[in-house]
């Protein structure tokens, strides 16, 4: 008998770490008050938008260095129309969406052609174009300046009063966005997109439609980020370009790294981390920089996959597998 | 009528021609073995078949449709499923996600399927699992099931590549240089597998180097040497055939004697 690999299924224990921690950041976010329950927000925001960025990233395994222009699409979507146009949120933040995933769409067709290197540099064109025109198009977003006095989030006459009540409705979005994430990953579609990871001539040879499936990752990818971008607008009440400019890209990955990239729980566990540890060292003044980067490079150093895979750092080391005896495999199914 | 059937494809890239007009029927059912000598042109040929690349020109038919051109994606929906002579596993995932991608082509379902899981969604993944342990048992890998497929010995690899085209379900198996880098007690079981696919009503065309597996598992052979098709007939016809002894035993001032040897560069 072979000591198996960690899956999901074999020990839930180890598999549940992410999620007690992940829970318990929020249940600590609610006790607490002032600025802890704004950095928690942020991290439940960040959390969503590195969930869906993880499809494209992580299961999927292409680059993009652009997904904070979709982040802006649902941030400048939802701030014009509450801020400007008194639209409903929700209204605001579905149709920001269906915007941002039609954009995604049409942008893909021709960009996820590329690969690697290319595809990345492509992507990171989109960030950049779009950052331009949230400074550029004055009339709109008014430039520099940015959008302020957005509405908090709600649903028709019901408005979340508080921080608490907008962590609380964060939290929960963020929980489905986590659950739509499992419920994909293993799936026929989470399946085909794993391949696509894994060897994109391999899955070809086996029916995937390679390009389809991409493009579909790439879209879900924006759907995340303007819900995302939506969120911030609503939890802050203000946004400007530099709120999704290329610091959030940078900001994102290290989440995505840190946390576990193909990871279900990873994304969101990446995101509180980075998030936090700045709080945790702000007693240490000056050094806090220093102490930071030196937390993350031990943390990349001792988990190289991420802070969701140190579960199995508890497991037994899976041992080498025993070669079959040769010349006999079972014939049980030979027909 | 043939289930595949290869005319006069033409593979040039610049001034190699790497397959001249070779032509020949794969029967269904049938084990098909093309082979010859290392840079003769079988893996070309095999990616013209398989739709990794459009010949400059002749065509592929599969069961009577031409496929030449069409993306591999859709050849292998079609049902002509390949392999890769450097093993392409999707190594991060579990031996047994690794076949369960293979029924992509025969199962159906996307986001929502997945998300809101329909009864007929879980009856296909309950089904998925079984065959997927049912394959995984018939190439002998069931006690590694829960490895990542990158940490498996490499004979174990080639197995699992098999196990998971055949989930695929397909009506010709293509398995390009399936022996390479086995050793003769993994060559041996890699035989009796192909035998046992074949059993079970899947036709198998392999280009192969190794002739102990050729001539052990094909019914029918085709030579081919510097892009062009030499000889065909069965492994007995084959052995004693003068210019594939010639190709073979390096008489290749044989083969160029006779001033039919342009595309040698």
């Amino acid at each position: 008998m072979i000591s198996r690999v960690s899956t999901s299924t074999d020990r839930p224990w180890r598999a549940l770490l992410p999620v007690a921690v992940v829970l318990g950041v929020m249940a600590f976010g609610l006790t607490s008050s002032g600025y802890v329950v704004t950095v928690i927000g942020f991290a439940a925001i960040y959390g969503i938008f590195c969930t869906g960025l993880n499809f494209f990233m992580g299961y999927t395994g292409q680059a993009s260095f652009g997904q904070n222009a979709f982040a802006a699409l649902g941030g400048y979507g939802t701030a014009i129309l509450c801020g400007n146009h008194y639209w409903d949120p929700l209204a605001a933040f579905l149709v920001s969406m269906v915007f941002a995933g039609l954009v995604a769409y049409l942008v893909g067709l021709p960009t996820l052609k590329l690969r690697g290197h290319y595809l990345a540099m492509a992507t990171f064109a989109l960030g950049l174009i779009t950052y331009e025109i949230s400074i550029e198009w004055n009339g709109l977003t008014q430039g520099y300046m940015g959008i302020s006095g957005i509405p908090p989030l709600g649903v028709w006459k019901f408005e979340l009063a508080n921080e608490k009540q907008m962590l609380v409705a964060l939290t929960l979005l963020m929980l489905l966005g986590v659950w739509i994430s499992v419920r994909l990953r293993d799936s026929r579609f989470g399946r085909a997109l794993r391949a696509i990871a894994g060897s994109e001539p391999a899955a070809r040879a086996l029916g995937i439609d390679v390009a389809r499936y991409k493009l579909a990752a790439f879209v879900i990818a924006a759907l995340y980020a303007s819900a995302a971008g939506s969120l911030f607008a609503h939890f802050v009440g203000f946004i400007s370009p530099e709120v999704f400019g290329a610091a959030m890209v940078i900001q994102s990955f290290t989440m995505l790294f840190l946390g576990g990239i193909g990871t279900t729980w990873g994304p969101i566990v990446g995101a509180i981390m980075v998030l936090m540890l700045p709080e945790f060292l702000r007693g240490l003044k000056e050094l806090q920089d220093v102490v930071y980067s030196m937390a993350l490079i031990a943390l990349l150093i001792f988990a190289p996959k991420g802070l969701a895979g140190l579960g199995s750092l508890f497991a037994r080391r899976p041992k080498a597998p025993v070669p079959t005896p040769s010349g006999a495999p079972a014939r049980a199914i030979a027909k | 009528m043939a289930l595949l059937s290869v005319n006069d494809l033409t593979m040039r890239f610049g001034g190699l021609v790497a397959n001249d007009r070779i032509g020949f029927d794969v029967e269904e059912g049938a084990i098909f073995a093309v082979i010859g000598p290392n840079g003769a042109g079988k893996t070309t040929l095999f990616n013209a078949i398989s739709g990794a690349l459009t010949p400059t020109s002749g065509e592929v038919r599969f069961d009577g449709q031409i496929i030449t051109g069409r993306p591999q994606h859709a050849v292998a929906g079609a049902g002509l499923v390949r392999t890769y002579q450097l093993v392409q596993l999707f190594a991060d995932l579990s031996v047994r996600d690794n076949v369960a991608v293979g029924f992509h082509r025969v199962s159906r379902g996307g986001v929502f399927a997945a998300l809101f899981r329909p009864g007929w969604a879980r009856a296909q993944e309950a089904h998925v699992a079984e065959k997927t342990r049912d394959l995984l048992e018939f190439v002998g890998l069931s006690g590694v099931a829960d490895m990542p497929a990158g940490k498996l010995p490499y004979g174990q690899q080639r197995l699992l590549e098999v196990a998971r085209a055949l989930a695929a379900e397909p009506r010709l198996l293509l398995l390009d240089e399936p022996a390479a880098g086995l050793n003769t007690q993994e060559t041996a079981a890699l035989a009796d597998v192909i035998e046992r696919i074949n059993g079970r009503g899947v036709t198998v065309l392999l280009v192969e180097h190794d002739m102990s597996l050729v001539m052990k598992v094909a019914r029918r052979i085709v030579v081919i040497d510097f892009g062009r098709k030499i000889a065909e007939g069965s492994p007995a016809e084959i052995k004693v055939h003068p210019d594939v002894l010639a190709a073979y035993l390096g008489g290749t001032e044989a083969v160029a004697d006779d001033g039919a040897e342009p595309a040698h560069a």
